[in-house]
């Protein structure tokens, strides 16, 4: 690399090794048809080298924010996305690893099958299929069902056992959410967006059909492969229904379990649907986003806070983006305040961002789990796992930490009042900050931001904030 | 969704004793958990009563299955099978009929089974009368009806017809636009 870099010095007379395009040079490059690609190759390589050491590395004169928004454009002239994606995908990730992204999306995801637990084993599936000439390993420790194959000789979706039932062709990553979820046998679960259905039968297998499972799907030509499948593995708790998501609490609540796939922008199977890289803007992220937000409330308003066993729900896309994974959790976190996330129960993955260019999560989003192509060699995806808790208690227990942390703050500014819970009488004037703080609050918790009560009180009302969520969790956790 | 006729209940049960004979009362008096019979857009479900008191809170136009599905009635009031019905079949199934490896798959194309795919069959079995096909590893493909009773297959050349295709479970793949 370094005898390449010396060359273009020689060849370009720079001062430094690698001489960064300007934003002319560029728009020049564009009109004549855009640069070839090994000099894109180079260019990129440069790029994230001297960013990885800007101080050392970088030119003089030329700001890190040039270099970046260079290397974005390559990155989407070489990977074929387009601008606004290229950024988007960029900046989840440091530098380095971003090309190691973006590099994973260009290679195609190994091949994976879910033994169906209620026609057979692992073992006798993985010798029959041997003796078909199929070369297979289980994928790892963390599940007991999968398989992965490597290569066939004949075609792995439509060997007699496959039309049998004793296997599903199914994504690993499609592993995870189910495994979170833990469907326990008798449950009531409802799996909002369900086709083709790898996750239903799953969830059944794991319940061992008994039980019932709502297996929706918006799409009603989707169910027809989503019943197909649900009956060849022999699942015969499912009722399979048609409804758009958001109608749920109405059709039916008062499930144990709920499992949201959301339809999401597939930015983690950009190596099985590339046309991602080119079709999705800015207004599909947001209208994505929104319906997320919608579905995410309805598939929390299913769950029966009550259930002995259960009271789970599990959020999951296959996408990467922030916008769709914790800024839906946190969303769901702020409007509902009778749910906390809790541990998804996957030994592996990384943790969700609490805070991402600006945006700041409730705490505890670190709980939840990302995976991505080039570090667990499956696709992107996002697993989110709630308890789901009764209202009224939950209801209580707020006001018992409302009134907790006010007295605090009221007593800075009062040192004469001792306790606030010793006054009886009425006192118009000193309840008025309670009624105009509580007011706020329930704002605040509605994603409606306050208006400023007063210079002076800002400050004070802000530093309050951070204590009371650390109590919240505290005793969330208790 | 709603209970079956007298008449319609009674061509579903003559199809299904066709192949599993006395054993149908296994599949109305089940031990483990009451389970009923559901006519539901022209199918056929047998599902348990605890899924389908569930499943009545979906409306009928939404409801695209629950339970298992039996098969369909047909314009004309014929009741036919459908492969989804073959888990219980095979369970209950008095004739059955096993096919070699190299008879699995032109049978999973959905053709009859010939002589010289036939591994064993049940002994005794008349003629016409419905089997259940399994490969020689138990596994359940598909079934059909008898063309000639055990004792007349004897005396066949290899090509000739042993078993009628009815349903296999290559329709999964094949038909599973019209199945459902």
């Amino acid at each position: 690399m370094d005898v390449d870099s010396g060359e273009e010095e020689g060849v370009e007379g720079v001062e430094d090794e690698f001489h960064l395009p300007t934003a002319e040079e560029r728009e020049q490059e564009k009109a004549s048809g855009g640069p070839d690609l090994h000099i894109l190759q180079r260019r990129l390589r440069e790029c994230v080298r001297v960013l990885n050491k800007f101080k050392k590395r970088g030119e003089s004169g030329r700001s890190r924010s040039e270099h970046i928004e260079t290397l974005i454009s390559d990155i989407g002239n070489y990977y074929g996305y387009n601008d606004y994606l290229a950024e988007k995908l960029f900046y989840l990730f440091p530098v380095e690893e971003a090309i190691e992204f973006f590099e994973a999306n260009e290679v195609a995801r190994p091949v994976t099958i879910r033994t169906n637990t209620l026609r057979t084993r692992r073992r006798d599936l993985a010798q029959i299929l041997i003796n078909r000439g199929v070369n297979l390993e289980p994928i790892g420790k963390w599940t007991n069902v999968g398989l992965q194959v490597f290569e066939s000789s004949v075609p792995i979706g439509a060997t007699p056992e496959y039309l049998a039932g004793h296997y599903m062709l199914q994504a690993a990553s499609s592993f995870l959410p189910v495994i979170a979820l833990s469907p326990q046998p008798n449950e009531r679960v409802l799996d909002m967006a369900s086709a083709p259905g790898g996750k239903t039968t799953h969830m059944s297998a794991l319940m061992q059909n008994t039980g019932v499972i709502f297996a929706n799907d918006a799409n009603k030509a989707r169910t027809k492969s989503l019943t197909a499948n649900v009956h060849r593995l022999g699942c015969k708790n499912v009722v399979v229904c048609s409804y758009d998501g958001r109608e749920f609490p109405k059709v039916m609540g008062g499930f144990d379990r709920v499992l949201l796939d959301a339809p999401c922008s597939g930015t983690g199977v950009i190596s099985k649907d590339s046309s991602v890289k080119i079709n999705k803007s800015d207004r599909d992220f947001t209208l994505l986003s929104h319906l997320q937000k919608q579905l995410i409330l309805c598939a929390i308003d299913s769950i029966n806070p009550d259930s002995k066993t259960g009271g789970y729900f599990v959020y999951s896309t296959c996408s990467v983006t922030v916008e769709e994974n914790e800024g839906v959790v946190d969303y769901a976190l702020k409007k509902r305040p009778n749910i906390k996330l809790v541990d998804t129960g996957l030994s592996f993955g990384r943790e969700g961002f609490t805070q991402y260019r600006g945006k700041t999560f409730h705490p505890s989003v670190h709980l939840t789990r990302r995976f991505y192509p080039h570090v667990h060699n499956m696709d992107g995806f996002f697993v989110a796992k709630f308890k789901v808790e009764r209202r009224s208690k939950v209801k209580a227990k707020d006001e018992e930490e409302e009134d907790v942390p006010m007295p605090m703050e009221f007593m800075l500014e009062k040192t004469g009042a001792t306790t606030n819970s010793e006054v009886t009488a009425f006192d118009e004037n000193e309840d008025k900050k309670y009624i105009e703080d509580g007011k706020r609050r329930r704002m605040r918790a509605k994603g409606i931001r306050p208006p400023p009560a007063g210079g002076a009180k800002t400050g004070s009302s802000k530093k309050t904030v951070a204590p009371e969520a650390a109590t919240t969790e505290v005793a969330a956790d208790a | 969704m709603r209970p079956l006729t007298e008449e319609e209940s009674k061509a579903v049960f003559t199809k299904l004793a066709s192949y599993i004979g006395k054993n149908l009362v296994h599949l109305i008096d089940r031990p483990d958990e009451p389970y009923c019979f559901r006519l539901q857009k022209d199918r056929v479900f047998y599902v348990s009563e605890a899924s389908m008191r569930l499943g009545i809170s979906v409306a009928r136009p939404n409801l695209v299955s629950l339970g298992t599905c039996f098969g369909k009635f047909s314009k004309s009031g014929k009741f036919k099978l459908h492969i989804t019905v073959l888990d219980y079949l095979a369970q209950y199934a008095k004739y059955k009929v096993w096919i070699k490896p190299n008879g699995e798959m032109p049978f999973l194309y959905g053709n009859h089974v010939l002589k010289a795919h036939l591994g064993r069959i049940t002994e005794d079995t008349p003629e016409h009368q419905g089997v259940v096909v399994f490969s020689m590893s138990d596994i359940p493909l598909g079934f059909g009806v008898t063309a000639r009773s055990t004792v007349d297959t004897r005396k066949l050349d290899p090509t000739a017809i042993i078993v009628f295709h009815q349903a296999d479970v290559g329709e999964y793949l094949r038909d599973e636009e019209t199945l459902f």
